[in-house]
């Protein structure tokens, strides 16, 4: 029971918390470093699209499974930064985020967005798709997109790590990272990654990966200062 | 109100904190509360469908299937392909209401009556209609979800329009357009090139519908039912809803294609094949090739 009332109590806290948004990405501090891994990264094989011709034409160099990005010097790309907890709760961003269909592959392959923000889904090939984000806290669904079908637009509602297929075409693969917060960002192909806009305040630094799980770190900022803050996931063979 | 919770460490405390965690959705099922005080009511007709009731003829007629817990893990699940539901998730192939709603009452006592071809679940209509309302009505219990959402919007279905050559033809084009032969086949017989390589959303694999060998279809016989199944996709596996992009009269024209796959003779295969039998040059093959007609 006691731990019941402690729960009880920090949920009603952040509860508390959420009905009052604040406005942020105006000046204030930085937290920047990079994203690398322990151990030995599995080799991603090669995407065969000669079923869609369409597609395959759209690539002059072969195409490579993105479940881990691995770079030179252990550097991983397409790793979700952002933050889990500590400051004001972010007003949810009136901007959509974009999720495209090109070449057969998920643009961008990690779509990162915050609960309650509008997402916009294009298909840009001359083939039909089906988008199904097979969610397990928000509802699952599945639609067709044709080619030259306007855009979908969406929200979820919340928090989740949802991987994203097409059934048609197995080897697109991609997630949707929504998240409690507008504070995030994925790391680039070397690695690095910036989270600016913070205000003064002590945070929780979270960084994910498909395959390779979290890491969370604390790290306080107190003006308009870059915190350097890297990261080091533990590669798991699959 | 966080503080009054917080000052009442009794029952009141511990529910208040169920409630608050299923609001933010981290508890996904909730133990401890009575089932019947979640689900919300089932009416079916002038039925009131009873979960108590339903609870005893689930643990009789549908545990050894879907699991005391409604997790689709009974003790047969694992002999079983396609895998029995998970009621947990909330998520259901046969609706008429748009991809990720929840079906209504009526839809989940079709499903119960007929049962679900090319899968183990059988026709449960010898059960009096009072029973299979009790089961809806518990079976409803073992997600959150229907306690904080109701069930989508029926999809519109507009009255059928005349079986013509030129629905049937428009139909055909819609088959190759939106390239349901990927996985369907392109004569329908579930042998596309995406087919082998289907899983549902369990990572179960899965196979398309043979449109050669069947009569009847996962989601009911009709024509209308036809209609309603690309309309509202069906969740969980990886037929997708077409309701974005299929609007009105043109869904009885796919309808009408799709009837004339069928190893029955019905009014669309009747006038196909005579048409077919003077015009069957004129066709372009469906397929990767084909522009359609």
């Amino acid at each position: 029971m006691h731990m019941k009332i402690a729960a009880s109590v920090a949920m009603c806290a952040l509860a508390t918390m959420a009905l009052v948004p604040s406005t942020h990405h105006s000046a204030g501090g930085t937290v920047a470093g990079k994203v690398t891994y322990t151990g030995t990264a599995p080799k991603m094989k090669q995407i065969d699209m000669a079923k869609e011709p369409s597609c395959a034409k759209q690539h002059a160099t072969p195409v490579m499974n993105e479940s881990v990005v691995a770079g030179e010097g252990n550097t991983l790309g397409d790793v979700v930064v952002y933050i889990s907890a500590g400051g004001a709760p972010s007003a949810v961003p009136s901007t959509p985020v974009t999720f495209e269909q090109k070449g057969c592959q998920y643009l961008p392959h990690v779509l990162p967005m915050q609960a309650g923000q509008q997402l916009e889904i294009k298909n840009d090939d001359q083939t039909s798709h089906n988008i199904h984000p097979m969610s397990q806290v928000n509802p699952e669904w599945n639609k067709s997109q044709p080619p030259g079908a306007p855009p979908i637009q969406t929200t979820y509602a919340k928090p989740e790590f949802i991987p994203v297929k097409c059934n048609v075409h197995p080897w697109m693969h991609g997630y949707f990272a929504v998240l409690n917060t507008s504070h995030s960002t994925v790391s680039g192909s070397n690695g690095t990654y910036s989270l600016s806009g913070l205000p003064p305040g002590k945070y929780t630094v979270t960084a994910w990966q498909e395959r390779f799980g979290t890491q969370s770190q604390e790290v306080t900022i107190a003006g308009s200062e870059t915190a350097k803050l890297d990261f080091s996931l533990k590669a798991t063979e699959y | 109100m966080s503080r009054v919770a917080y000052r009442i460490p009794s029952i009141t405390a511990s529910i208040s904190f169920l409630l608050i965690a299923a609001s933010a959705g981290v508890a996904q099922t909730i133990h401890g509360l009575p089932r019947e005080g979640r689900g919300g009511d089932t009416k079916v007709n002038t039925r009131v469908g009873r979960p108590a009731a339903g609870k005893q003829e689930y643990t009789r007629y549908c545990a050894g299937c879907h699991g005391d817990h409604g997790d689709g893990v009974g003790e047969n699940a694992q002999w079983i392909e396609p895998r029995p539901r998970d009621f947990t998730q909330a998520v259901f192939k046969c609706r008429s209401t748009l991809s990720g709603s929840l079906p209504t009452d009526q839809d989940l006592i079709n499903t119960v009556r007929r049962g679900i071809v090319n899968s183990n679940m059988p026709q449960w209509r010898p059960l009096p209609d009072q029973m299979q309302a009790d089961l809806v009505a518990y079976i409803k219990t073992f997600s959150p979800r229907w306690a904080t959402e109701k069930a989508g919007t029926p999809v519109e279905i507009p009255p059928e329009t005349p079986v013509t050559t030129e629905s049937i033809l428009a139909g055909r084009a819609m088959f190759q357009k939106f390239e349901c032969w990927k996985c369907h086949g392109t004569a329908g017989r579930g042998d596309g090139p995406s087919a082998s390589s289907l899983t549902d959303s369990k990572d179960q694999p899965i196979h398309p519908y043979d449109f050669t060998t069947g009569t009847r279809f996962k989601c009911g016989t009709t024509n209308a039912d036809l209609y309603r199944i690309f309309m509202t996709g069906l969740d969980g596996t990886p037929m997708a809803s077409f309701a974005d992009n299929i609007k009105g009269d043109q869904g009885w024209d796919l309808v009408h294609y799709l009837r004339t796959l069928q190893p029955i003779r019905t009014p669309e295969s009747i006038l196909w094949k005579s048409w077919l039998a003077t015009h069957a040059s004129e066709l372009k093959p469906i397929g990767p090739e084909s522009g359609g007609r």
